[in-house]
């Protein structure tokens, strides 16, 4: 950089003294890009052992390239379940998450004491700070077969047979999907509620003077203004669609291997694959896949975002 | 309040709906707690239920004698939220001051350069082998500090923010004509006036260390070095480790080790700090949640 300022000689002087002040701050910045680039970019370049015999003695760049091997390999087996599961799962948590998060928000934005409001807030973002490690022991609780509160204070006084939760895949889709929104629907109804806090009052209050019903006020204002809002935070899950959260799929269900038809997601995969032995070429191969499907959803979605509103696209 | 009594209404129907919501947030913590305050018998006879027969502080007191490998665990998971959000704080904010003057140059070089780490990752694989035989991170404390955690794009890009928008440029101006230097400024201006966004990314960024357990599944292996989350995941993994613990630190004392509440209690004494300052600081909470879906 310096050198390149110093060629033009007139203009370099005052530009070289303009320069030396800025030293510092780039000073300040070095910690963070160096980071930045340990932890980020060189692993960027690492993605190529997708396309080689990875030999742990010959690292990633020394070890033979194997073309495609590791591709047909996952492509064959693997593939198709768990791309299903993560994008199934996570186009049942986003519409669902914008269902209850604008629901929520409706209902909290209407209640008229201010305590209670607080109260319904502060319950409805806690989930999202515990660790999904805890999360699967609570769902432990309710779900252990021999001590599990569902099987002892639910069933058994009904009479009905304890279920083998975690051995029965057919239940899991709709407990992970429970957890999920339990978890996380505290942050979608935070932006909503910011959304329908900052529409103009005027227009219920001429709804009302109009005679309109809470229903229409809802149908026709309220949702109508969170619309850009939904979009972008639409377009943003869409870019993550190919991403799974690694803790809910594999702590929640216990790292059952029974229930893995309707738990194993590309990230749970990719874990799975790297600790057993010989599996890190599908390992690397699905790793792959998802960053470059991922990049190519995000740049895709915030292209869409772009079009329909540009103050809301990332970039 | 032509309508009163429709309003009435109204808000007796949705005061409803939210108090069952708020039953389901917080049900779950409750059924953990009392699990971890049921005696033994009553878990093994009844499971685990909102109301066991019998109380029992016998998990705690347990913990308490022969806790040596949760204390461990403890300490490791105050260390790392430690050390981990005093670097994450400082290495970001640096950043992010560096970042907020307009005339820096190359400033949109660096900015990009940061912020494609959000849109592009290298995946597991290519981390986990360079963290592990590069940098040779297995089985050392860095391997819950450093990976991932240390410094995000976000982070900087919410501290920017927050500085440009709210210290006006022309107080930087006048600061250097008074011969002030860009370091002097950051000290003097910049951090004291950044203190709120400090305590919300630090907020964040703590509680992601404190509940962080994938850099302890990847990189630890050696017991000593467990983080709270760490041995709650080993745990489910390896229930017998407990029980070898505890015959190991009281062999002879023919006690009963009450295993299922004891598991709780761990679990509910790993998130007892973060309710114990949710009351606080809920606000900064809701406003980082709030930030993270802004644009950066």
């Amino acid at each position: 950089m310096v050198t390149g300022l110093k060629k033009n000689k007139k203009k370099d002087k005052l530009t070289w003294v303009q320069f030396k002040q800025y030293i510092p701050l780039y000073l300040m910045l070095l910690p963070a890009l160096i980071y930045l680039f340990i932890n980020n970019y060189i692993p960027m370049t690492g993605i190529v052992v997708a396309f080689k015999k990875y030999s742990k003695k010959k690292g990633i760049y020394g070890s033979k390239w194997n073309g495609f091997e590791n591709f047909e390999y996952l492509f064959k087996n693997d593939a198709g379940l768990i791309v299903r599961n993560t994008l199934l799962y996570n186009i049942v948590f986003i519409v669902l998450g914008m269902v209850v998060g604008v629901t929520l928000a409706i209902l909290i934005t209407d209640v008229l004491s201010k305590r209670l409001k607080k109260l319904y807030q502060s319950a409805i973002m806690l989930p999202f700070l515990i660790s999904i490690v805890i999360v699967s022991y609570i769902v432990f609780a309710f779900l252990s077969v021999e001590n599990g509160m569902f099987n002892n204070s639910i069933l058994k006084p009904l009479g009905l047979s304890p279920v083998q939760w975690y051995a029965e895949p057919k239940y899991w889709p709709f407990i992970l999907t429970f957890v999920n929104i339990w978890k996380g629907c505290g942050y979608g109804t935070l932006i909503y509620i910011a959304g329908i806090v900052g529409i103009d009052p005027s227009f219920y209050e001429a709804a009302k003077l109009d005679g309109a019903t809470k229903w229409q006020q809802i149908t026709k204002i309220t949702i109508p203004s969170l619309v850009p809002a939904l979009i972008t935070m639409t377009m943003l899950s869409l870019g993550r669609i190919f991403a799974s959260d690694f803790g809910l799929f594999y702590q929640v269900p216990q790292n059952s291997g029974a229930l893995f038809s309707v738990t194993q997601t590309i990230d749970t995969y990719v874990y799975r694959a790297l600790i057993s032995s010989g599996g890190i070429g599908r390992s690397a191969a699905a790793g792959f896949f998802q960053s470059v499907v991922g990049f190519a959803l995000v740049m895709g979605a915030n292209a869409l975002v772009r079009r329909i509103s540009r103050d809301n696209a990332m970039f | 309040m032509i309508h009163s009594k429709a309003n009435r209404r109204y808000q007796f129907i949705i005061n409803t709906i939210m108090l069952l919501v708020t039953v389901i947030m917080i049900a779950p913590l409750v059924l953990l707690f009392m699990s971890s305050v049921s005696s033994e018998a009553s878990l093994l006879n009844n499971g685990y239920s909102f109301w066991p027969e019998e109380f029992s502080l016998s998990a705690y007191q347990y913990i308490l004698a022969n806790g040596q490998t949760i204390f461990r665990a403890y300490g490791v998971t105050i260390l790392v939220t430690i050390v981990g959000t005093s670097i994450n704080l400082l290495l970001c904010s640096m950043a992010a001051y560096a970042l907020s003057i307009r005339k820096l140059p190359f400033r949109n070089v660096i900015s990009f350069f940061i912020f494609f780490t959000m849109l592009f990752n290298g995946g597991l694989v290519p981390s986990y082998l360079m963290w592990t035989s590069t940098f040779h991170i297995k089985n050392t404390i860095w391997a819950l500090i450093i990976p991932n955690f240390l410094c995000g794009a976000m982070n900087i890009i919410l501290i920017r923010t927050y500085f440009m928008t709210s210290i006006p440029e022309a107080l930087y101006e006048a600061a250097k004509i008074d011969g002030a230097s860009y370091l002097y400024i950051f000290r003097r201006i910049a951090v004291p006036m950044g203190v709120p966004i400090f305590v919300t990314v630090g907020l964040f960024s703590g509680l992601g260390y404190w509940n962080d357990w994938t850099n302890g599944l990847y990189y630890i292996n050696d017991a000593k070095l467990y983080s709270i989350q760490t041995l709650l995941n080993k745990m489910i993994q390896d229930i017998q480790a407990l029980q070898a613990n505890a015959t190991a630190a009281s062999s002879g004392a023919a006690m009963q080790i009450p295993t299922v509440s004891v598991r709780m209690a761990i679990a509910f004494v790993a998130l007892a700090p973060i309710l114990a300052i949710y009351p606080f600081l809920q606000k900064y909470f809701a406003e980082g949640i709030a930030m993270g879906a802004v644009k950066g």
